[in-house]
């Protein structure tokens, strides 16, 4: 072998050490590094009750009611499995919509989300607003957000 | 000409963007031409003191 | 073995610096217009997103910047592995001059997501898988250049800091692959994708302008960079009395 080939093949063995140890490090941190839980997760209780987490789904259709005179929001969040209802008071991102991912900081209580901060989470998809109303007046059904 | 500074109201994050932009730009341009006339000047420092050591050698 | 001379000839130093100091116009050159049609196209032509309006705009600056940061450190990565191999000198002045770039536009990348994410999302910055693995290649630059000057023996230097780059290079396809691996704040990538591009030719055009405009800026300044290191590197060589007196 030569002196060359021997280098070669020390940093292939390098690479590989390296990308297999990041590897089994990353599928042992699985979980923590999963930025929120979806509805299907909280359902089954995966999880935890009481200790702040984040949720995050689809805001549901006609599900965002708001408390008269006060900033007090509540909505049902969706990942079209299972469903999460989400209560909030506080200042709301601009994309916040009805049909927009959102992902909620807060805790679970009692099967309900207290959030003490929402986000908006949008997908990679761009286009002029006349082209996404001629879209929707076509397909109506909009594209689930969130883990695929 | 306001409604495009103001930009629909996200001017204040939108500009600040193209800012900064334009400053890596500008500095990745300054610094390698930097980079370029100062290894110039000592390389043609270098072949000049070589030059008049031989030619003193030579004397 | 035609592509094999070929090789060894442009890693000698003085045939580079001539081949290269040739190239440079022919990349600056189509750069500088590329980008100034692409940031005008973003800027002006472009329509608004349906969703996020004008603040969208900031992609034209954004996507582009995070494209170069994981070129750039995946052209660091190779160089470094050729140099460590073959031990060609020319490839860790590459690799040495490529990561100064990187790291400028990792930091624009980071700063502009952040201007984008305030309106938008709402919040500067959370540590979701794509935004820390992208912060993890802006250190890896840092600690990269750091290495390079804790030496003063350029070759000691080019070595340990071509293996830091080695094994910095897992980093790349984690920050790719985060949005998909993990749930994440940060969307999916809009251009590469299954389906295509996510995006109307109005808007798509003016973003690719800015993504050849940006990678071919990264060549000229490349080449500007190498050169200087290559007249740094060879200090006595012969053919540098052929440089024209200025």
């Amino acid at each position: 072998m030569t002196p060359r080939r021997k280098r070669l093949f020390a940093i292939l063995g390098i690479l590989a050490g390296v990308g297999i140890a990041t590897a089994v490090a990353l599928k042992a941190f699985d979980n923590n590094l999963q930025y929120f839980y979806d509805p299907s997760e909280v359902a089954s209780g995966k999880a935890p009750s009481d200790k702040a987490i984040r949720v995050g789904g689809m805001v549901t259709k006609g599900s965002v009611a708001r408390a008269p005179g006060s900033l007090e929001i509540s909505f049902v969040i969706t990942d079209f499995a299972k469903n999460v209802t989400v209560k909030y008071n506080g200042v709301l991102p601009d994309l916040f919509r009805e049909g927009q991912g959102i992902i909620a900081h807060g805790q679970l209580k009692d099967g309900v989300f207290v959030a003490d901060e929402v986000l908006a989470k949008h997908d990679e998809k761009y286009m002029p607003p006349e082209v996404a109303k001629s879209l929707k007046k076509q397909a109506p059904a909009p594209a689930p957000e969130g883990r695929t | 000409m306001h409604d495009f500074l103001d930009m629909g109201g996200y001017g204040l994050y939108v500009w600040p963007s193209y800012g900064l932009a334009a400053a890596v730009l500008a500095w990745n341009i300054w610094s390698a031409l930097r980079l370029q006339r100062i290894a110039l000047e000592h390389a043609r420092r270098r072949v000049a003191i070589a030059k008049s050591d031989a030619e003193r050698a030579a004397h | 073995m035609a592509t094999w001379t070929w090789f060894h000839k442009l890693s000698s130093p003085p045939h580079f610096y001539r081949i290269a100091g040739k190239m440079i116009p022919w990349y600056a050159i189509p750069a500088a217009l590329l980008i100034v049609a692409g940031i005008y196209g973003g800027l002006v032509a472009a329509p608004a997103d349906y969703q996020q309006g004008e603040a969208f705009r900031i992609i034209y600056v954004h996507a582009p910047s995070a494209w170069l940061s994981l070129m750039c450190y995946t052209t660091m990565a190779v160089a470094a592995a050729v140099g460590l191999i073959w031990r060609i000198k020319l490839a860790h002045a590459l690799a040495a001059a490529t990561a100064p770039i990187g790291a400028s536009f990792a930091l624009l990348c980071l700063v502009t997501g952040s201007l984008w994410g305030r309106p938008m999302w709402g919040t500067w910055w959370v540590w979701d898988g794509r935004l820390t693995s992208q912060l993890i290649l802006f250190f890896l630059y840092l600690g990269y250049m750091a290495l390079r000057s804790a030496y003063d023996d350029l070759q000691r230097a080019d070595r340990a800091s071509a293996v830091l780059a080695l094994v910095g290079v897992v980093n790349v396809p984690i920050i790719h692959f985060s949005v998909y691996w993990w749930n994440s704040l940060h969307q999916g990538s809009t251009v590469i994708r299954k389906d295509g591009p996510a995006m109307p030719p109005s808007m798509l055009v003016p973003l690719l302008m800015c993504f050849a405009g940006f990678t071919l800026l990264y060549a000229a300044l490349a080449c500007v960079r190498v050169r200087a290191e290559v007249l740094n590197r060879e200090r006595n060589a012969t053919w540098l009395k052929e440089l024209s007196p200025s």
